[in-house]
């Protein structure tokens, strides 16, 4: 599109998304929340998802009102507060997790009062420093474009725009103008982690937005299983599940709140079964 | 700070929703087709006569106004200096200036052809309200609110639920007004199709904090009349209780451009500003974003919202409207702040003095008055807006004050 890319980028997910489609798959981006429930779990899981399967991260910074979640991401967003969650937190698992990996694209998730306290300017340097590929930033619709999505283009990081059911074909251009890195489908209007929509929407919505664009299309909201993820990443090119993995992060605490014995392994695994529904999604990726 | 001096205060927002730096649309793509759409039906409605004639007809022969400007004699001589004006709008149909603001949104819904409505409330005027306003045009109306004021508002719950509201009970975060009003974004998020979101104050996207100052400013309107009637000439000082900001720039917007009025509004300091616990935005916060705009809020060092604490469900925000954010840096309007114990003492004194109970949110701002009218001179016109009556609160007052009941 007409993006101002006069920063250049990390190019990891350039690289990441040509890589798939000479596979001809797509990605699986799983999402957890930063210090969910700690900074160590969060690091395990983080440094065990590229083998797993993760073919992205997108990772979510903490928000007092996260207003387009559903109950699992704001309790997962409560334990991370307590778990020091901030976004100079964020940044350093970022870092860590950089230090170790260094193709696996990392996306930032989340609202933007966090981004303007911090500084706009010291904000992007810094992530791009840590490793950050991009952001997705929920209460920045193009009309506050300036804000972040134009400084966060010319500084190299990738501005990843949401398109949803409610964006018409009138809107559509406006929401793509500027957009960069993929564009992130939110399948149904509604919050995260609860209806899903059919695999028919689905796939009327992705061959729409292909018509507009050629930015890689993520599809988000409402994936649970292998078997969903699998239905979209038949026409979509990455499925993201974030909701159900985040419950799964839930059901593996103990009593006060911090991780199980056997909590990154259970995540992981989860990981793998939903990657491997993306694998083999498409009949010839197979071979 | 920003210094600038427009040549209007009344002018804004510009075309984006913007104050100076504040307003602003900052809500999820999945709502902004949607508050597009309220904001092109909201510029038709108010492009058509048809509408303000339907709007006046209604608040003349349902809601009761004009309000009356009542001199309150007894306070004025307690004080012994300038001349107390109260601006009955507690004298509305529900009680507050509430209803103002939801039988203007109410028929801009119907001209949308909306079936459901959804409302956030913190003391529960405001659902009362939109319950009101629901029940008379018979659409389905969901109220959001925190289980914290559920509890120390009784009263408007079952009287919601009497208008045949449903009131959903949000215990997310410190289960107040914020929350209740991210609860009601969640809804409308998955209801975009055949839902209005009825928003209570100031606050919002663009067009809700433009829109909702309109609605309200049907109280400075007849201030202006009504005090040249009574007394020939402008008040000299304008006083008004500040949680969003509705009532208070409802009472000022018309006045903006007399440069001679001095406005002022009272935010709630709870238990003190140096305690932390309170819910003065402008006194005590900084600016951020938050709920569709960016305003001056009560957050920590990382961006993250604080909890307001005020012994006034309405007042109980940790945010405030833009508007009031930029009348602030500009210098305009002139903000103060006054704690749950003022506000108390206040409560008391006009019951007795004036036989009038008013609600917790306009005794911060009498408080105030308290403070500066025995300092102004008896020929000194001050206007404070009673902006809603103390029913509602008689328990929490007693409990306050160590009375059981």
């Amino acid at each position: 599109m007409s993006a101002p890319n006069n920063g250049a980028t990390s190019g990891r997910l350039e690289a990441r998304f040509a890589a798939l489609a000479a596979e001809g798959r797509a990605a699986f981006i799983p999402f957890i929340v930063a210090a969910d429930p700690t900074i160590d779990a969060t690091l395990g899981i983080l440094k065990g998802l590229p083998a797993a399967g993760a073919d992205i991260i997108e990772l979510g910074v903490i928000f007092s009102d996260p207003m387009a979640d559903g109950p699992a991401i704001q309790a997962a967003g409560l334990r991370a507060k307590a778990g020091g969650a901030n976004v100079r937190q964020t940044l350093a698992i970022v870092r860590e997790f950089r230090a170790g990996d260094d193709t696996t694209p990392i996306i930032l998730m989340g609202y933007y009062n966090p981004i303007y306290i911090y500084g706009v300017d010291d904000f992007l340097r810094d992530a791009k420093a840590a490793g950050v590929d991009g952001l997705i930033v929920v209460d920045l619709p193009p009309e506050e474009d300036s804000e972040l999505c134009l400084p966060s283009l010319a500084a190299g990081m990738h501005f990843v725009r949401l398109a949803t059911p409610t964006t018409d074909d009138q809107r559509l251009p406006a929401v793509l103008d500027h957009s960069s890195g993929f564009l992130y489908y939110v399948a149904i209007a509604g919050i995260t982690g609860t209806a899903s929509a059919t695999r028919e929407a689905i796939h009327a919505a992705v061959r729409r937005l292909k018509n507009h664009t050629d930015l890689p299309i993520a599809v988000g909201f409402g994936i649970k299983t292998p078997e969903q993820a699998a239905a979209v990443a038949q026409v979509a090119d990455a499925a993201v599940v974030g909701s159900a993995i985040v419950q799964l992060i839930a059901d593996n605490l103990d009593d006060n709140g911090q991780p199980a014995e056997n909590l990154v392994d259970t995540v992981l695994d989860f990981v793998r079964l939903l990657a491997d529904g993306v694998r083999s999604a498409r009949p010839q990726a197979a071979d | 700070m920003t210094t600038e001096h427009p040549n209007s205060y009344r002018s804004g927002p510009d075309e984006k929703g913007h104050f100076g730096i504040f307003g602003g649309r900052y809500v999820a793509e999945t709502l902004m087709p949607l508050i597009l759409k309220v904001e092109q039906a909201y510029d038709a409605a108010k492009a058509d006569p048809s509408f303000q004639a339907e709007l006046d007809d209604y608040l003349k022969h349902y809601v009761g106004r004009p309000s009356p400007l009542y001199f309150a004699p007894r306070l004025t001589e307690h004080f012994g200096g300038a001349k107390i004006y109260f601006k009955r709008d507690e004298l509305n149909h529900t009680g507050a200036h509430k209803i103002n603001n939801c039988m203007g949104q109410i028929l801009l819904a119907r001209r949308m052809g909306k079936q459901r409505i959804i409302a956030e409330t913190g003391a529960g005027q405001h659902g009362v309200a939109a319950a009101t306003v629901c029940a008379l045009f018979g659409l389905d109306c969901v109220v959001y609110m925190g289980t914290t004021d559920i509890e120390r508002q009784a009263p408007n719950v079952f009287r919601m639920k009497l208008l045949g509201a449903e009131v959903r009970p949000v215990t997310s975060g410190t289960a107040t007004l914020k929350d209740a009003m991210n609860e009601a974004l969640r809804d409308w998020v998955a209801n975009v199709e055949d839902t209005y979101y009825l928003i209570g104050t100031v606050a919002g996207p663009h067009p809700y904090p433009a829109m909702v100052r309109d609605f309200q400013s049907v109280i400075g309107t007849e201030v202006r009349e009504q005090i040249m009637e009574a007394e020939g000439r402008l008040p000299d000082t304008l006083v008004a209780c500040i949680g969003g900001g509705s009532n208070a720039i409802g009472l000022f917007h018309v006045f903006l451009d007399d440069s001679d009025i001095n406005i002022i509004g009272v935010e709630a300091a709870g238990h003190g500003i140096d305690t932390g616990e309170h819910a003065a935005s402008l006194t005590g916060g900084r600016p951020g974003v938050l709920h569709g705009n960016r305003t001056y809020l009560l957050q920590d060092g990382d961006g993250q919202i604080l909890d307001a604490h005020s012994i006034s469900a309405g007042l109980d925000y940790p945010g405030i409207g833009p508007e009031h954010s930029w009348l602030h840096e500009s210098g305009r309007v002139s903000y103060v702040s006054v704690t749950d114990e003022e506000a108390l003492a206040a409560f008391q004194l006009c019951s007795r003095l004036e036989g009038i109970v008013p609600a917790l949110e306009p005794a911060h701002a009498l408080s105030h008055v308290a403070r500066i009218a025995p300092d102004l001179p008896a020929d000194h016109l001050l206007v404070m807006n009673m902006c809603g009556r103390g029913d509602k609160d008689v328990f929490t007052v007693a409990e306050a004050l160590g009375v059981e009941l």
